[in-house]
């Protein structure tokens, strides 16, 4: 059976992202995760570096590969070519091939992002669906967009947008052999099998912590990974 | 440094972009928050440029928000992505044009993996092939919808009714640039100027009348960090990037910021509410926020076109101290207006952002 280190080795993201770290840390001092959380890329690369297999596991089962945000403003300034952020994207994959995502925090959150994002783009051929991003789970986005929400019929006419229209057209409907043809994709490529595990897993840790984990945007666990922060995550 | 010097370092990031026949893909984000904008985007190529621009209505989502939230595998998305390809190859163009900067990454990042792993597109055709029957051909040329409006910049300029300029003072504005990291962190030779001088929209700026302000945290992410805004017990990582952004701005009181990624913008803009009303700050004059506004909805400004056409309304920062500089006319009771006019009610007013 294969090693976590050898499983890596087959992400071509973990193969153009780590040639050869020499700890120089720009990457740290670029990055916005770590202005922000207790995160440090340069120690990602050299702990991966040193293929210590007890070493993977944990870091693996831990919160830290989840701080990432991805922006890869690390790419550019690797003296060497590196890309943390690539590493990370692997690293987050075999998290979830392997189940370990479950023991962390900020893994749990997985359902909720394969439950909004995952979702609908399967669902409805759009990563972001706009009758799903109101202030309930957004209230960021404030009174305009609450106004736009709540109108959104006559505000997306008058914009000339084609909001579940047929044709072309800004948020037009798509249709539903489209969709067909979408959800087989996933079904070849693994995004469904990833999801069934994300799904399982969660209902599993649902049921250790005697919740629900229901359905959609509402059930108690979707709310409780969404919005549970044991704000142990920063620099002190 | 010589001249010649420059020119040749120059031309390291210089990139081809297409002179006409665009296959369009549309951005999840653009047409949710800021659908003006692709829709002048449209307008403008095809009536103000002659341009001939297809946009095919089975096209989809790219999965890059899935993709960067980690939720959908590579292999997912190379063939979501090939899909679209095929769309294009079924319709007879070749030029890719963007409207997304994560879709633009995305196309470059599974264009970039085949290249350097050419099992990889081997394989995307073969489940392509096995999810869908379709084949394709790789684009000629993929750019960026910005990379195009820089291309044909100075033709809008020639076109100008309201160039970036203080009608009062008649002093250029100052303007914030921000560049999506998608757009050439990753690969800076895809990006006009590179990543670490993008050019792409200062060269527009300075095209259409205004000033590039130059701050420290010019580079810095918007904040968006794909997971870390979108779930609510990560999102203080967001608005805190963008706060260290306005910090850095703010002192050099720019007039206006212009983006080229759908994202930043809403970023920018929805953060600057959340900042003032959890901590009671605001970046603009006189309590208002600093407007930030897309390359489209700038370039539809400048052209002259209606601002609530343009969807200048779906903004949360108040648009209107921008427009009274640049001397643009608008009516304040058509901004919240329904179809043909009718009232649909207004939004509440926050209670520390001036609106």
């Amino acid at each position: 059976m294969e090693n976590l280190y050898e499983r890596l080795q087959k992400d071509v993201r973990f193969v153009e992202g780590l040639k050869a770290c020499i700890n120089c840390g720009t990457c740290t001092a670029i990055c916005p995760a770590a202005a922000f959380y207790n995160y440090d890329p340069r120690k990602i690369a050299m702990m991966v570096q040193r293929k210590d297999e007890q070493e993977l596991e944990e870091l693996l089962k831990s919160d830290t590969i989840w701080y990432c945000g991805e922006c890869m403003s690390c790419k550019t300034r690797c003296p060497r070519g590196n890309t943390p952020g690539l590493i990370i994207a692997a690293l987050r994959g075999l998290s979830q091939d392997m189940g370990y995502f479950i023991e962390s925090e900020k893994g749990r959150q997985q359902l909720a992002i394969k439950r909004t994002v995952g979702d609908w783009s399967v669902n409805y051929g759009y990563c972001l669906y706009l009758e799903g991003v109101g202030t309930d789970l957004h209230p960021e986005q404030g009174p305009v967009w609450d106004w736009i929400q709540k109108n959104w019929n006559e505000v997306y006419k008058r914009i000339g947008a084609n909001y579940q229209g047929d044709g072309p057209g800004a948020l037009r409907k798509i249709p539903e052999d489209t969709l067909n043809e979408i959800k087989r994709i996933f079904d070849v490529t693994g995004a469904t099998e990833r999801f069934e595990k994300v799904e399982k897993l969660s209902a599993k840790k649902a049921a250790e912590l005697k919740m629900d984990i229901g359905e959609g945007r509402t059930s108690e666990y979707f709310l409780h990974v969404y919005n549970t922060n044991n704000n142990k995550h920063y620099r002190s | 440094m010589k001249i010649e010097g420059k020119r040749a370092l120059w031309k390291d990031y210089q990139k081809a972009i297409a002179d006409d026949h665009y296959f369009y893909v549309r951005s999840c984000v653009r047409q949710t928050f800021f659908p003006g904008a692709e829709k002048a985007f449209i307008e403008i190529m095809k009536n103000r440029l002659g341009k001939d621009l297809y946009e095919e209505p089975i096209h989809t989502t790219c999965t890059g928000i899935a993709y960067h939230s980690d939720i959908v595998p590579l292999e997912t998305t190379m063939t979501v992505v090939a899909r679209q390809f095929a769309l294009m190859t079924e319709t007879g163009y070749e030029n890719l044009a963007v409207s997304c900067v994560t879709s633009f990454g995305v196309y470059s990042e599974v264009l970039e993996t085949w290249h350097h792993f050419p099992e990889t597109e081997e394989k995307t055709r073969e489940m392509l092939w096995k999810a869908t029957r379709r084949e394709f051909k790789k684009p000629a040329n993929v750019a960026h919808a910005s990379d195009i409006i820089y291309k044909f910049r100075d033709q809008i300029a020639a076109q100008a009714v309201y160039p970036l300029i203080n009608r009062e003072t008649g002093k250029p504005l100052r303007v914030v640039e921000h560049i999506g990291c998608h757009y050439a962190k990753m690969f800076p030779h895809k990006g006009v100027g590179g990543a670490e001088y993008p050019y792409v929209l200062v060269g527009m700026i300075e095209s259409w009348g205004g000033e590039v302000v130059d701050y420290p945290e010019r580079r810095h992410c918007c904040g968006f960090g794909f997971r870390q805004y979108l779930i609510q017990a990560n999102r203080g990582y967001t608005f805190s990037n963008t706060k260290k952004k306005f910090d850095s701005m703010a002192p050099y009181k720019p007039d206006m910021i212009i983006t080229n990624c759908p994202g930043c913008p809403l970023f920018l803009d929805r953060g600057q509410y959340a900042i003032a009303e959890l901590e009671g700050i605001t970046y603009g004059e006189n309590g208002y926020g600093i407007p930030v506004l897309t390359f489209e909805e700038v370039a539809g400004l400048v052209l002259g076109y209606d601002p609530w056409d343009l969807g200048l309304q779906f903004h949360q920062v108040a648009v209107e101290p921008l427009l009274d500089k640049m001397g643009i006319p608008y009516d304040p009771a058509m901004k919240y207006a329904g179809p043909g006019g009718k009232f649909i009610g207004s939004p509440e007013l926050p209670e520390t952002l001036k609106c």
